[in-house]
C-alpha cells in the first residue's frame, strides 16, 4: 500500500473573475521511503496540490471540491485543521520555497524548531533545546550551540533553507514535502541543498515528495517523476523511463529545454523552449489543455480530454498520441 | 472613470453617505430661504421649549429658533471644513512637491519639518495660536472674519503633513517610473513635468486626504467652539450651540443633541465617502 | 539595545528643541507683548515685573531671547502664575498626575477593547463579526469626543443618575474613597478610551490581516500549532510592531482628546488649566502646559520606539 495515495483531488479558488480550477482531477502516489518528483512550469498546480495535503491553502478562497487523500490508510479531505494538526510536522513535515520569508523573524530559530517538537512530543524545555541543536548539527550548521538563540535575519538564504529543512524534520515525519527548496539560492548552494535532502533521506528513511519546476534537479534525485500541466497529471514514470522514453509532448518539451552543457561545446544548437504559456485556469475549454501550445496537436485534442493510460509497465501518460482505442 | 465611479458605488455606505452629505449641504445653503425665522429672535416665554411645529428643534434658554440657528451656523461649520482642506491641501501639496523634487538638504529638512509638526500637539497648539492672535485678527477683519481666518489658517497650517508624505511618496515614485524620464528626455522643463506628470497621478490620494481633512477640520473648530474659544456666542456654530447647551443637559437634552448629531452626520458621512473614494481610486495600499 | 535606546534619545533631543523653537516663535510673532498686559494688571507687582522683563530680556534680539528662555526653562523656572499666585512648574506637577491617570486608564481600556476585537476580526474577515467590529470603530473615531462625553451624560447621569458628571475632590481616606475616585472616572476614562480604542481596533486588524497571510504563518501551520497559537505567538506578535507606533503617532490626537474631556467632567488635570488659564490670560501658564504636553509627546514617542526595539529583534542589530 502506498503511503499517500491522491485521488481525484480538485481544488478550486473563488475569485472575482470565476471558479479558478487550480487543481483539477490529480492522481498521485507516494510509497514508503521513494523520492517522488513533481514538476511541471509556474501555475500549473503543484504547489497548490502540495499544499492541499495538510489544507495549508487558505480556504476560502480555497476549496477541496473533490477527491481523497489517503495517508496510511486515512482519508485527510474529511479531517478538520484541528484533526490534521496532529499530522502536520509529525507524520508529514514541509519545507517551503522562500527561505527568507518563510521563518518567523521575531523568534529565534532554535524557538521555531523546538515549537514543533513541543508540540508533538513529550519533552521538556530542556530536551527540546537539546534534540534542536542536534537536527542543526545534522544539517551541518556550524557552531549549532550558539546559532540556535540566533534569529533568522543573522543567517545567510542557503543557511536558513538548512534550519528549514531541520524544522521539517525534527519530528522524524514519515513524509517531507519539500515545495521548490532550492528556487530561491543561487546555483551553488541549490547542489549543497538537494545533497543534503538526499543524505537526511538515506538517515532517516522518510518519502519525500520534491515539488520543483526544473528538470536537471529531477534527473539528480527522483525515482519517479509526476509531470503537472494545467491542474492535472499529464505523465507519470520512473525517472529513467521518463528521460529515456518521454511519452507526451509537453514531457518532452520540458526535458529538450535543460541547458546541455556537454552538447552545446560541439553541436550549438539552440535551447529550445515552449512557445506559450500555461492558461488561466478559470472556465477551461474541453479538451486536451496542452493542446493550444502542443506541435502534434490533432482535431480530437480539441475536443476530448485524453485519460492517463498505461503505455509501459509504471509509465502512464494523458495524450491522444498513439492511442488506438 | 465609470470603473471609479462602479467601484465606489459598490461600497454602500459611502453611496448613502455621499447622499446624507449633499442633502446636509443643500439644507444649509438653501434652508434659510424656506425657513424664515430670524436666529436672533429672543422670546423668553418659550425657553427651552422641545421640538414642535413652530420650532421644530425647539428653542434654547432664550428662546432662539434652534432649527434657523443650526442652519446659520452649519454654513459655517462646513465652510470652514473646506476652507482649511483646501489649505492644507495646498500647503501639503507644495511643500510635498519641494521635497520630492529636491534631493539635497532642502528635501531632508522639508521632510524633519514634517515629521516635527506631526509630533506636535495640536490642539493645545491650537488654543495657544487662538489666544495670542485672536486680538490681533479681531482687530482688522472683525469678530467674525477675525476668528473664520485664523482658524482656517491655524486647522489648515496644522494638517498639511499627511499630504506632504503622500505627495512626496508620490514624487519619488513616480520620479523613476518610464513616462516621466521620457519627458525628461524629450526636454520637458521641471515644472512642465510636476503640473503634467506627476500632480495628475498623486491625485487620488491626495483627494482622499483632503477628504478626511475636512473632517478633521469641522472636528476641530467644533471643539474649538466648544471649549468656549472659537467663534462669538452671536455666531451659532453647531459646536458653539452645543458649548451653550452643555449646562443644561438636564432639563433641555434636545439642545444638545441636535447640534451633536449634525456634527457626527457630517463627520461619518465625510469620513466614508473618503473610504469609499480609497475604494474607487484603488488606492488602499497607499494611505 | 542600550545602544539604540540611546540613539533614539539622541534623535528626541532635536525634536524637543524644535517643538520649542516653534512654540518660542509662536510667541514672538504674536502682535504685542503677550506680558504686556502684566503692566496693565494691577494684581501685578512692579518689582516683578521689572523683573520679569530683565529675566526674559524682552529687549534683547530674538535669538537670545529664545536661549534665555529655552535655559530658563531647562533649568525648572517655568515662571509664575499670576492668577494662581504660585509658581508654574508647582501648579502642573499638582494637576499632572490627575492627566496621567485619566489618560493612562483610558489608553488601557483602549488596548483592552481594540486588541482581542481587532485580532478576532482579523481571524475572520468579511464575518458579521468583523463587519460590526468595522461599522463600529468607524462611527466610534468619528464621533467627536466632545459629543460622546455629553451623551454619556445624559445617559449615566441625567437619565440613569448611576455616574456623578462632575470630578470633583474626594473626602476620606481607604476602601470608599479609592471606590469613589474610580467611579468618577469611569465616565471621561470610557470617553477616552472608546474614542482611542476606535481607531486602534482599525489599525490591530489591518497589521494582522498583513501579517496574516505571510510564508512564515504557513509554516506555523505546517507545524500543527493549532489555530490559537498560531495567531498568538507568530501573527500577533508580529502584528503588533506596527501598532505601537501608530500609537505613538496617536499621542498628539489623545492629548487633544484629554483636554475636551477634562473640561467636559471639570477633572483638574493640566487640559482644564491650558482652558482655564487661557481665559484668564495666564501666558506663562499657557506657554508651559503647551509645552508639557509637547515633552509628554516626544516622551510617548521614545516608549513607542524602545518598545519597538524590544519587539523587533532587527532593530537592536542595526
Amino acid at each position: 500500500m502506498a503511503l499517500l495515495d491522491i485521488r481525484g483531488l480538485k481544488t478550486h479558488f473563488i475569485t472575482d473573475a470565476g471558479v479558478l480550477q487550480a487543481v483539477d482531477g490529480v492522481d498521485i502516489s507516494i510509497n514508503r521511503g521513494e523520492t517522488l518528483c513533481v514538476v511541471g512550469e509556474s501555475g500549473c498546480g503543484k504547489t497548490v496540490t502540495a499544499m492541499s495535503i495538510l489544507k495549508l491553502i487558505a480556504m476560502p478562497p480555497g476549496r477541496i471540491v473533490a477527491g481523497e487523500i489517503v495517508f496510511e490508510g486515512r482519508d485527510l479531505v474529511p479531517l478538520t485543521s484541528n484533526q490534521l494538526d496532529d499530522i502536520r510536522a509529525k507524520e508529514i513535515g514541509f519545507i517551503f520555497q522562500e527561505p527568507m520569508t518563510s521563518l518567523n523573524p521575531v523568534l529565534t530559530i532554535g524557538e521555531q524548531i523546538a515549537e514543533s517538537l513541543r508540540r508533538h512530543e513529550a519533552v521538556t524545555k530542556k530536551q527540546a533545546l537539546e534534540r534542536t541543536i542536534e537536527m542543526l548539527k545534522l544539517v551541518q550548521i556550524p557552531n549549532a550551540e550558539g546559532r540556535v538563540h540566533h534569529y533568522p535575519h543573522q543567517f545567510s538564504g542557503g543557511m536558513r533553507q538548512r534550519v528549514m529543512i531541520a524544522m521539517a524534520l525534527a519530528c522524524r515525519p514519515k513524509l517531507v514535502i519539500a515545495d521548490e527548496p532550492t528556487t530561491a539560492l543561487d546555483v551553488t548552494i541549490q547542489a549543497q541543498i538537494l545533497d543534503l535532502l538526499q543524505d537526511m533521506k538515506e538517515r532517516f528513511g522518510m518519502a519525500v515528495m520534491l515539488i520543483t519546476h526544473a528538470m536537471g534537479v529531477v534527473a539528480e534525485t527522483a525515482q519517479r517523476v509526476v509531470v503537472m500541466y494545467a491542474g492535472k497529471v499529464v505523465e507519470e514514470a520512473p525517472v529513467d523511463e521518463l528521460f529515456g522514453n518521454p511519452g507526451h509532448p509537453y514531457t518532452q518539451g520540458l526535458i529538450r529545454s535543460i541547458p546541455r552543457i556537454d552538447l552545446d561545446a560541439q553541436h550549438k544548437t539552440r535551447l529550445e523552449t515552449i512557445a506559450g504559456s500555461v492558461p488561466i485556469l478559470i472556465n477551461p475549454t474541453p479538451g486536451c489543455r496542452f493542446a493550444p501550445r502542443c506541435r502534434h496537436a490533432m482535431s480530437i485534442c480539441a475536443e476530448k480530454e485524453p485519460r492517463l493510460r498505461e503505455i509501459a509497465p509504471g509509465h502512464r501518460m494523458a495524450c491522444h498520441l498513439g492511442d488506438a482505442s | 472613470m465609470r470603473e471609479t465611479w462602479r467601484r465606489y458605488r459598490r461600497h454602500k455606505p459611502a453611496v448613502i453617505s455621499a447622499v446624507l452629505l449633499l442633502l446636509l449641504i443643500l439644507a444649509v445653503v438653501i434652508g434659510p430661504f424656506i425657513w424664515r425665522v430670524s436666529i436672533n429672535d429672543i422670546d423668553p416665554v418659550a425657553g427651552l421649549q422641545g421640538p414642535s411645529l413652530a420650532h421644530p428643534f425647539g428653542t434654547d434658554d432664550l428662546g432662539q429658533d434652534l432649527l434657523a440657528r443650526m442652519i446659520y451656523g452649519g454654513r459655517i461649520s462646513l465652510a470652514v471644513g473646506l476652507a482649511a482642506m483646501l489649505v492644507s491641501v495646498f500647503v501639503g501639496t507644495l511643500i510635498g512637491a519641494l521635497a520630492g523634487m529636491s534631493r539635497g538638504p532642502l528635501g531632508y529638512a522639508l521632510m524633519w519639518l514634517t515629521d516635527l509638526f506631526l509630533s506636535l500637539p495640536q490642539l493645545p497648539l491650537l488654543l495657544m495660536l487662538i489666544y495670542l492672535f485672536r486680538d490681533g485678527l479681531k482687530a482688522v477683519f472683525g469678530p467674525e472674519g477675525g476668528i473664520f481666518i485664523l482658524i482656517v489658517l491655524v486647522i489648515g497650517g496644522l494638517r498639511w503633513m499627511p499630504v506632504a508624505r503622500l505627495v512626496r511618496a508620490q514624487f519619488l515614485s513616480l520620479r523613476e517610473k518610464e513616462f516621466v524620464e521620457a519627458a525628461r528626455a524629450l526636454g520637458a522643463s521641471p515644472v512642465r513635468q510636476v503640473v503634467r506628470h506627476i500632480l495628475p497621478n498623486a491625485l487620488g490620494p491626495v483627494i482622499i486626504a483632503g477628504t478626511i481633512d475636512v473632517a478633521a477640520a469641522i472636528i476641530a473648530e467644533s471643539t474649538l467652539s466648544f471649549l468656549g474659544l472659537g467663534f462669538p456666542p452671536d455666531t451659532p456654530t453647531w459646536g458653539r450651540i452645543l458649548y451653550d447647551a452643555k449646562d443644561f443637559l438636564d432639563i433641555g437634552p434636545h439642545w444638545a443633541l441636535f447640534p451633536g448629531g449634525a456634527i457626527f452626520i457630517a463627520v461619518v458621512a465625510i469620513n466614508f465617502i473618503g473610504d469609499g473614494l480609497r475604494d474607487a481610486l484603488d488606492a488602499r495600499k497607499v494611505i | 539595545m542600550s545602544q539604540y535606546i540611546l540613539r533614539r534619545l539622541m534623535i528626541a533631543i532635536p525634536s524637543l528643541l524644535g517643538i520649542s523653537l516653534v512654540l518660542f516663535v509662536v510667541l514672538a510673532l504674536a502682535p504685542g507683548d503677550p506680558f504686556g498686559d502684566l503692566a496693565t494688571n494691577p494684581n501685578v507687582p512692579p518689582e516683578v515685573q521689572a523683573a520679569l522683563r530683565a529675566k526674559f530680556g524682552l529687549d534683547d534680539p530674538i535669538y537670545l531671547r529664545y536661549l534665555h528662555w529655552l535655559s530658563a526653562m531647562a533649568h525648572g523656572d517655568w515662571g509664575f502664575s499670576f492668577v494662581s499666585r504660585v509658581d508654574v512648574d508647582t501648579l502642573i506637577l499638582q494637576r499632572l498626575p490627575t492627566t496621567l491617570y485619566v489618560i493612562g486608564s483610558a489608553q488601557l481600556l483602549a488596548l483592552l477593547v481594540a486588541i482581542p476585537v481587532g485580532v478576532f476580526a482579523a481571524t475572520r474577515p468579511y464575518s458579521i463579526f468583523d463587519q460590526l467590529a468595522n461599522t463600529f470603530a468607524f462611527i466610534g473615531f468619528s464621533l467627536p469626543t466632545f459629543f460622546t462625553g455629553i451623551l454619556f451624560i445624559l445617559v449615566f447621569s441625567v437619565k440613569l443618575d448611576w455616574l456623578p458628571f462632575v470630578y470633583s475632590e474626594v473626602p476620606g481616606t481607604g476602601i470608599p474613597w479609592l471606590l469613589e475616585m474610580i467611579r468618577q472616572a469611569i465616565m471621561p476614562v470610557m470617553v477616552l478610551g472608546l474614542f482611542q480604542a476606535a481607531s486602534l481596533t482599525r489599525f490591530v486588524r489591518s497589521a494582522m490581516l498583513d501579517v496574516i497571510r505571510l510564508d512564515y504563518v504557513t509554516t506555523a501551520r505546517a507545524k500543527g500549532l493549532g489555530q490559537t497559537k498560531v495567531i498568538v505567538k507568530h501573527v500577533m506578535r508580529n502584528a503588533m510592531i506596527p501598532v505601537v507606533t501608530l500609537i505613538a503617532l496617536q499621542m498628539p490626537a489623545v492629548f487633544g482628546g484629554a483636554i475636551v474631556t477634562e473640561q467636559i467632567f471639570r477633572i483638574p488635570g493640566i487640559g482644564s488649566l491650558l482652558i482655564s488659564s487661557i481665559l484668564a490670560n495666564d501666558t506663562p501658564v499657557v506657554m508651559a502646559v503647551t509645552f508639557v504636553f509637547a515633552c509628554l509627546v516626544v516622551l510617548f514617542n521614545l516608549i513607542a520606539d524602545v518598545l519597538y526595539g524590544w519587539l523587533d529583534p532587527r532593530i537592536s542589530f542595526r
